[in-house]
């Protein structure tokens, strides 16, 4: 059983979700404002994590179809290979090394 | 539920949820020695099901070493040489969750200690995968793990935490994989049934976070909520949150669902 097409059409989904993530997006404007406009700016605009973020965005628009299945990708860790010692490490939601040479 | 009030497990039975099962997991804190795996051990098979009964749910727990406590070798040798003698408890579904945090070396080995544990028994296994930037590497470490030991059969395996990135791979490799909803900060009801949608309703399973952060044990029947919002046929519905659990727990002979 697969079901690929969703019984709402696209103009319902539309009508339910538009607002709720008109709302979202207004959330993540403000908090790019909010970089911006606070102390130590630009050394927030050099973190990966703000990088990876800016890039996401861009991926949303350009990629044109899977989009979150693509931006999962652009936020992940792309090695193949354990560490060795996780101790004192937490997930920070974006691969620092996909800033690092060669990546 | 030990991290929720007993109101929690009210509120479960007034909307219809007659039967739980609950993961073995990191409590927030790294635990400083073995006795305080015996009593987490003691609390998940003895207290919560006479806390569940109260309400006529049947509380089904998963017995294990989370990967995030792998880091203390010796402690983690300890826990795991008492594992065995909690998973023959009666309520006791497998090994769960086990799995690995940051993909690390200890991480691994304590996992592959583990995943032998459940093939000398013939358990069935809960996997936690990674969060955020780990997830996609650590999914794809532990299936090759998995598949690497013939004892183990995929079809007994759930997969949890699965994400659009990693259920595709997951799917192609004959596991059951889990979407762990949580009300902010990971997986919502939306991208739950987005996912019904694109990889279609079987071998999935959708759970609940309810765990000692921001987390709503209903959030499933929140997600049944948005399948028939759309519109979605009450069989398939039915298939999503009762049949397929069912299907897939009910491969361990402890299990029972009515």
């Amino acid at each position: 059983m697969s079901m690929e097409i969703s019984p709402m059409s696209a103009v319902q989904a539309l009508e339910t979700y538009f607002l709720d993530n008109r709302a979202r997006l207004l959330e993540i404007a403000s908090f790019l404002d909010r970089i911006d406009r606070y102390k130590e700016s630009s050394a927030a605009k050099d973190d990966f994590r703000y990088k990876s973020f800016i890039k996401a965005l861009r991926l949303v628009i350009e990629c044109g179809k899977d989009r979150t299945q693509n931006v999962q990708l652009l936020f992940s860790d792309l090695s193949a290979g354990p560490i060795e010692n996780a101790a004192g490490l937490k997930a920070h939601g974006a691969w620092e090394g996909a800033f690092r040479e060669g990546n | 539920m030990v991290s929720r009030t007993t109101d929690d497990y009210l509120a479960l039975a007034i909307n219809g949820i007659h039967t739980i099962t609950e993961p073995a997991f990191w409590p927030g804190f790294d635990r400083k020695g073995v006795d305080g795996f015996h009593d987490y051990f003691h609390h998940l098979t003895v207290v919560e099901p006479a806390r569940a009964a109260r309400f006529r749910i049947r509380h089904y727990c998963w017995i294990g070493l989370n990967s995030k406590e792998s880091e203390n070798p010796e402690l983690a040798e300890e826990v795991l040489k008492i594992i065995p003698q909690y998973l023959d408890r009666p309520t006791v579904l497998g090994l769960g969750e086990i799995g690995l945090n940051k993909n690390s070396l200890n991480e691994i080995k304590a996992l592959e200690r583990q995943l032998g544990i459940a093939a000398e028994r013939n358990d069935m296994i809960l996997v936690h995968t990674p969060h955020l930037e780990d997830k996609l590497k650590g999914t794809r470490i532990i299936m090759d793990m998995i598949l690497s030991d013939k004892r183990l059969s995929p079809s007994r395996v759930l997969i949890d935490h699965a994400e659009e990135h990693t259920i595709g791979e997951i799917k192609d490799n004959g596991f059951w994989f889990g979407l762990t909803l949580y009300p902010n900060s990971k997986g919502s009801p939306e991208r739950a049934v987005d996912a019904v949608e694109v990889f279609g309703p079987d071998n999935i399973c959708i759970n609940s976070s309810a765990d000692w952060s921001v987390s709503d044990p209903l959030a499933t029947v929140k997600c049944a909520n948005e399948m028939r919002r759309r519109g979605h046929p009450e069989a398939t519905i039915h298939k999503v949150f009762y049949e397929n659990p069912k299907a897939f727990l009910g491969q361990s002979p402890k299990f029972r669902a009515e």
